[in-house]
């Protein structure tokens, strides 16, 4: 429980604490509130994190799983009466009329919702500088990027705005913010949360989870997130286990992969793939386990090099699909310069214009991606051989859990990046993501937690990979890092 | 592969017009992706089953039930151009 003098200083604390003090009365959520939104003002003009902020939220009656917890929600996730864009022009002005499940969920569990974060537009990039209304900085040093695309929402919680938040991971999406802010954050097996109401990127590779301040945290908003959904035909009806039982700190004879790939020289360069202080804080890490009696193992898998590529094929495939219902027939925005002596009919102009005017550059050039990968004459060489490569990808990882219980990596090959540093050279942006495209292409979770800092006292993030719905050994892994390592522990000077 | 001409026949394809200025920088960049990409044409996957989707699930049923629908007004509300209860668009037929 936390012991708290100040009660403006009630944003600090995390959300198990903060349960615990209000069921014994020490504070209330009404408390809590004030404290946040003081924070805000005072530290989200540096961020940006929010693009929106709700200072008169519903506070539920105390007694659920979230009640009283504020949480912010990555603008891709529909709020029922709640502008919600995308961060993309094209969306500006567009209220849903309904809720997505996972908001239903959360209300449900009496979580306040907070605010909505700030992400790259529609969820393409890796540094929330794609966002429509400019990038969210990282809160341990403003010249450089939060990470992305769910930058805003990691951030949110690393600047200790919000106590817990929601992002979505289809290349690395969350598990990158939350390396580059140095919070916790997971992207769950594909299927383990309904994606319905977030408003789709790639639908295949898609999934929703929480960012948090630390594991256990992390596990309650899992809990209440999870969970099949009627309305999202590839939710998966599993039965969800209570993921804060898991929080065990004891890793005795677990048996930890390393996939030797992910710590390779560039032929190149003949240089590392990976910085030196985040290599020396992932062999740290390492360490942590063998002394907790765990069993370190080298594995193999060995289709790595080919997942940026893979990725980019099916992931703008999908995505010129399913941007194409932007059309400013029902919603969004539409061009007002229609020329009745064109050439072309009114209506193609009126499509044309509208999604050029709507869309930023990224958008674009993804959608022309996915459609040459997509068209006739072409489709087998890409889009047929990159869905064939995905199958290797996916059997690299079962063969390798046939050996060991989950796999540590790095969630990057570098700490966060500055601003503007990679925005002209799009290949080089997508590179960035080399360690997380293969876990959604694969479908299985991961999370990724702080390990370490670089010489430059920016954040390093361990990415533990587990198998298909194993969640619990995920968990179980990072709690106990955390209990044994005082990464999490540390706070940006804001 | 991607001069101008053919990024702007897919632009076409794809419903989004380019500026001049938008098909230049496109095609340089799109062709230096796909230059990274073709590492992919290395590997012989004739025997490989394609992954088109994670988890094999097929032909989901719901039951045919009637459920409440959203109101027509709140659908209706962020109507760029609306004539009654219709999405209004341009001419299409000449």
């Amino acid at each position: 429980m936390i012991d708290i003098a100040n009660k403006n200083d009630l944003y600090k604390a995390n959300a198990h604490e903060l349960l615990d003090s209000f069921a014994a009365k020490k504070v209330n959520p009404q408390d809590l509130l004030l404290s946040i939104i003081k924070r805000i003002k005072k530290v989200d003009s540096k961020i940006k994190a929010f693009v929106k902020v709700i200072e008169k939220p519903k506070i539920h009656l105390p007694k659920k799983k979230l009640s009283g917890i504020p949480v912010a929600i990555k603008d891709n996730i529909c709020i029922q009466g709640l502008e919600t864009t995308c961060c993309s022009k094209i969306l500006k002005g567009f209220v849903p009329p309904y809720n997505a499940t996972i908001i239903e969920k959360l209300e449900e569990e009496g979580a306040v919702i907070i605010g909505k974060t700030n992400m790259d537009e529609f969820a393409f990039g890796s540094s929330t500088e794609n966002s429509c209304l400019g990038p969210t900085l990282n809160p341990w040093d403003t010249s450089r990027v939060s990470g992305g695309s769910s930058g805003g929402s990691a951030a949110a919680v690393a600047s200790e705005q919000a106590i817990l938040s929601l992002g979505s991971d289809t290349g690395g999406s969350i598990r990158q913010p939350a390396a580059f802010c140095g919070v916790v954050g997971m992207k769950p097996t594909y299927g383990r949360v309904s994606r319905y109401g977030l408003i789709a990127f790639a639908s295949s590779l898609d999934q929703i989870g929480p960012f948090a301040k630390d594991t256990q945290d992390l596990a309650l908003l899992l809990s209440v997130i999870s969970g099949y959904d009627e309305r999202d035909s590839t939710s998966v009806n599993n039965p969800v286990p209570d993921y804060t039982k898991s929080l065990i700190n004891n890793v005795k004879g677990l048996k930890i992969g390393i996939p030797k790939e992910y710590f390779f020289t560039d032929s190149g360069s003949g240089k590392d793939g990976i910085e030196p202080d985040v290599k020396q804080a992932i062999l740290e890490a390492k360490k942590v386990f063998s002394d907790l009696g765990a069993e370190l193992i080298e594995v193999s898998l060995p289709h790595t090099k080919y997942a940026v590529s893979v990725y980019y094929i099916l992931a703008t495939a999908e995505a010129s699909s399913n941007l194409a219902r932007f059309d400013a027939v029902q919603y969004g925005h539409r061009t007002k310069n229609l020329d009745n002596n064109a050439d072309e009919s009114i209506i193609v102009q009126m499509y044309k214009r509208s999604r050029q005017e709507g869309f930023g550059d990224e958008a674009k050039r993804r959608i022309m991606l996915g459609t040459f990968v997509l068209s006739s004459g072409y489709y087998d060489a890409y889009y047929l051989q990159a869905s064939k490569v995905r199958t290797l990808i996916r059997q690299d990882f079962l063969k390798a859990f046939e050996d060991c219980d989950l796999l540590i990596a790095p969630t990057t090959p570098t700490t966060a990046f500055k601003v503007g540093e990679k925005i002209d050279d799009p290949l080089k942006m997508y590179l960035s993501d080399i360690f997380t495209i293969s876990v959604n292409l694969a479908g299985i979770p991961a999370l990724s937690l702080p390990c370490g800092f670089d010489s430059q006292n920016l954040p390093i993030g361990l990415q533990i990979i587990g198998k298909p719905f194993d969640e619990e050994t995920i968990l179980r892994t990072a709690f106990t890092f955390e209990r044994n390592t005082p990464w999490h522990l540390k706070k940006p000077t804001l | 592969m991607f001069s101008k001409k053919e990024l702007k026949h897919l632009a076409t394809l794809a419903r989004i017009e380019l500026s001049d200025a938008e098909l230049e920088k496109f095609s340089r960049q799109l062709v230096s992706i796909l230059e990274y990409i073709e590492q992919l044409k290395e590997l012989d996957v004739t025997k490989v089953t394609p992954t088109t989707h994670v988890m094999s699930i097929e032909d989901v049923f719901r039951d045919d039930v009637v459920k409440p629908s959203i109101d027509i007004e709140q659908v209706l509300k962020f109507a760029p151009d609306r004539y009654g209860n219709f999405f209004r668009v341009p001419k299409i037929i000449e």
